[in-house]
């Protein structure tokens, strides 16, 4: 009996504008300049987000807060591609994304202060709250995809996770359940070299997340994701693909947390300093402003200006954060079933008289 | 096992089916109903479950509404969350309840916690449907009780139905509960015996339990498989001229605690039966809402007559595991002698 070739696969990865901004004019999509514009704004904006989160948990004004620095383009160029029918499946780092699509940054931050009602995603916004617990969402992700799939809606259910869920139990299934009932889902994976203390090469012995895909019987593909143009291609065509019907989609995007893993973490336990800073010069907004830069589309007049902007509407967030009035203690029941069971009406009665009438 | 009495609370008219046939019926009635309702799990299609109350469904309704799934419980019921989400309602079968711990994290992490956690905005009206308990002499982790750690979970109901007719109402009710509802199908009574059930739909309200058997002196709560038993007992104890009343929790979440009150407040004795382990079993949690509501009426310490806390035996030993009528009626004994 002779021996065959099975199969054999090829793991891709795109890259269009490389650290020092300078493009691939072959693979440079047709992008009008004020979107080119627009993807450098987006990752501003999550960034001036982002510094605000820090300094309102060093002052005390939230809690625990998982910084998304350094992955801004990995967002951004995703989110330029998202449609409203679209499910957004988040993890704990995907705060760019959903800004991006309209969730008032004040609820993310009341999210890391503790106050539940940050996951009560606005009408209008498919988007299912955080999960913290790793992978497990990459499920409903699939799930969605096959809600997707079985109604023949031309949307897709992006489930998101970073390196470290990829080990995890729920990441296999949810790609196999994908692959095989052909959900409309596009697994987004952040590969941002760190869970928590544990490198990637600690999480597999395989090259890469992207050629898990195949083992599940559908495509993956890498893009570096410090590249704002090469992930907005990739997932635009991900996504293309995933909402025909074609099939499940994962892109695993390159990218590096510069951050703690969030505010109660210290990264310079247990990662060189060298190597944050060999990735500080691939910081995927400098690159972005270097390339505009020199198509003159943008200048320090204009970041200034915009920069401006974005802090006022920071400003105005914490703002509506801070008159958020206390939400009352019933709160605690109040959402636990569509009709509350006479146990916990009776447990409620118990709170408020035990709280001054619940206050 | 089937006593007379299993059949005295039926209804006069319907045809005699056994419970297997009568959730068929109502998995068949509610998916024509509602084209949102979807059936997932492992071998549910043409194999139509290992226990085969899902045969003849993909014949039915076609394989975009049965889903023959991957082995995988966790997937099975996260991505029917994900379905949940996406506006179906997805009843999820796991062929034993010895099996579920894969998908403990959905359950518990997810399912239970999505409609608190969106503040309302989301819900997940899910049935996961297990055969559980044991008495059937199968091999090793196929006879398990797991239901205290549901209960312990807020966020998820629990039902265990104890007769064919109830188990047709109580899962048509679970199905079209919107948060989800495990629904506990006790394996020994699949074809234990058979009861008139009628042919329309109807439903059990979820969280009312029943007097399944009146009586006088000793009340005795039990639920699922624990209700013929506890019946059984009764009847011998009836031939001593002891009278007592069976109480059928029908659902440990929500829990019918006046039902039980007030028939602990009428005979002043009390006796909890399950079959799973005793140490945090949920007759703990029956003695102590007794202790909390009626302790001045007992006339006797509350008896437990429960598994033993070690692990489920091996069909050799699995009869001195089990709860049976002789220990019930001697628990039964213990709080008249008292």
């Amino acid at each position: 009996m002779p021996i065959i070739e099975v199969n054999h696969f090829t793991t891709r990865r795109l890259q269009i504008l490389d650290p020092s901004g300078v493009v691939d004019e072959q693979l440079m999509p047709d992008l009008g300049d004020e979107a080119l514009v627009g993807l450098l704004c987006s990752m501003l904006r999550m960034r001036t987000f982002d510094e605000k989160a820090l300094n309102l948990q060093r002052q005390g004004r939230i809690g625990t807060f998982g910084s998304l620095r350094g992955q801004e383009a990995a967002q951004a160029g995703l989110t330029l591609n998202l449609i409203d029918e679209d499910w957004l499946v988040p993890s704990i780092r995907e705060q760019g994304v959903l800004e991006g699509r309209g969730l008032p940054m004040h609820l993310y931050y009341s999210f890391c202060k503790g106050d539940e009602r940050a996951s009560q995603i606005p009408d209008g916004l498919n988007a299912t709250p955080q999960s913290i617990p790793i992978a497990s969402q990459l499920l409903h992700a699939a799930g969605l995809g096959m809600a997707l799939k079985l109604r023949n809606e031309e949307a897709a259910a992006v489930g998101f996770a970073g390196d470290g869920a990829t080990s995890e139990g729920d990441f296999h299934e949810a790609l196999n359940f994908a692959g095989v009932f052909g959900a409309q889902t596009l697994f987004y994976i952040q590969n941002n070299g760190w869970a928590i203390s544990v490198p990637f090469s600690q999480q597999t012995a395989a090259e890469t997340i992207a050629q898990k895909a195949f083992a599940y019987g559908f495509e993956g593909m890498q893009v570096d994701g410090n590249d704002v143009l090469a992930v907005y291609v990739a997932s635009r065509d991900a996504l293309d693909h995933v909402r025909s019907g074609k099939g499940p989609y994962l892109i695993e995007a390159l990218t590096y947390r510069m951050e703690s893993h969030t505010t109660a973490d210290d990264h310079t336990r247990y990662r060189p300093a060298a190597e944050v800073e060999a990735w500080r010069a691939r910081d995927p907004i400098s690159r972005m402003r270097t390339f505009l830069s020199r198509q003159g589309l943008w200048d320090e007049q204009q970041e200034a200006e915009l920069v401006a902007k974005v802090s006022a509407e920071v400003e105005a967030e914490v703002e509506a954060l801070e008159a958020m009035p206390r939400p009352p203690a019933t709160d605690i029941f109040d959402y636990m079933f569509a009709e509350l069971p006479a146990t916990l009406i009776e447990q409620r009665q118990q709170l408020i008289a035990e709280s001054r009438n619940g206050k | 096992m089937a006593s007379d009495a299993a059949t005295a609370l039926a209804p006069s008219s319907g045809e005699r089916m056994t419970m297997v046939q009568a959730l068929n019926q109502a998995l068949a009635q509610e998916m024509e109903r509602d084209p949102a309702i979807l059936l997932m799990g492992e071998d549910v299609g043409p194999d139509g479950g290992v226990f085969r109350v899902t045969a003849g469904l993909i014949e039915r309704f076609g394989d975009q509404r049965v889903l023959d799934t991957p082995l995988a419980e966790s997937g099975i019921i996260g991505t029917a969350i994900g379905l949940c989400i996406g506006g179906f309602r997805p009843i999820t079968e796991i062929q034993f309840m010895g099996f579920i711990y894969p998908a403990i994290n959905q359950l518990f992490a997810h399912a239970a916690r999505l409609r608190n956690r969106s503040r309302g905005r989301l819900s997940v009206p899910l049935v996961v449907r297990m055969p559980y308990g044991g008495g059937i002499r199968p091999p090793e982790h196929h006879s398990e009780s797991y239901e205290a750690m549901l209960a312990n979970t807020p966020g998820l109901k629990t039902v265990i139905p104890a007769d064919p007719y109830d188990a047709k109402g109580l899962l048509i009710s679970a199905i079209r509960d919107d948060d989800p509802v495990i629904f506990l199908e006790p394996k020994r009574l699949y074809r234990a015996f058979r009861q008139a059930v009628p042919e329309e739909p109807y439903t059990v309200p979820i969280g009312k339990g029943r007097v399944y058997r009146p009586g006088k002196d000793v009340t005795v709560i039990a639920y699922g498989s624990m209700v013929q038993v506890a019946n059984a007992a009764a009847d011998r104890a009836a031939k001593q001229e002891i009278s007592v009343e069976v109480i059928d929790l029908r659902s440990i979440v929500p829990l019918d605690v006046e039902i039980f009150i007030e028939s602990v407040r009428k005979t002043g004795r009390a006796v909890v039966v399950h079959e799973a382990p005793r140490t945090c079993g949920f007759g703990a949690e029956i003695v102590a809402q007794i202790n909390e509501r009626a302790l001045l009426n007992l006339l006797a310490p509350v008896e437990r007559v429960t598994g033993f806390d070690t692990i489920f035996p091996g069909a050799v030993l699995e009869d001195h595991y089990m709860p049976n009528p002789d220990r019930v009626l001697a628990a039964i004994k213990r709080t008249l002698e008292f």
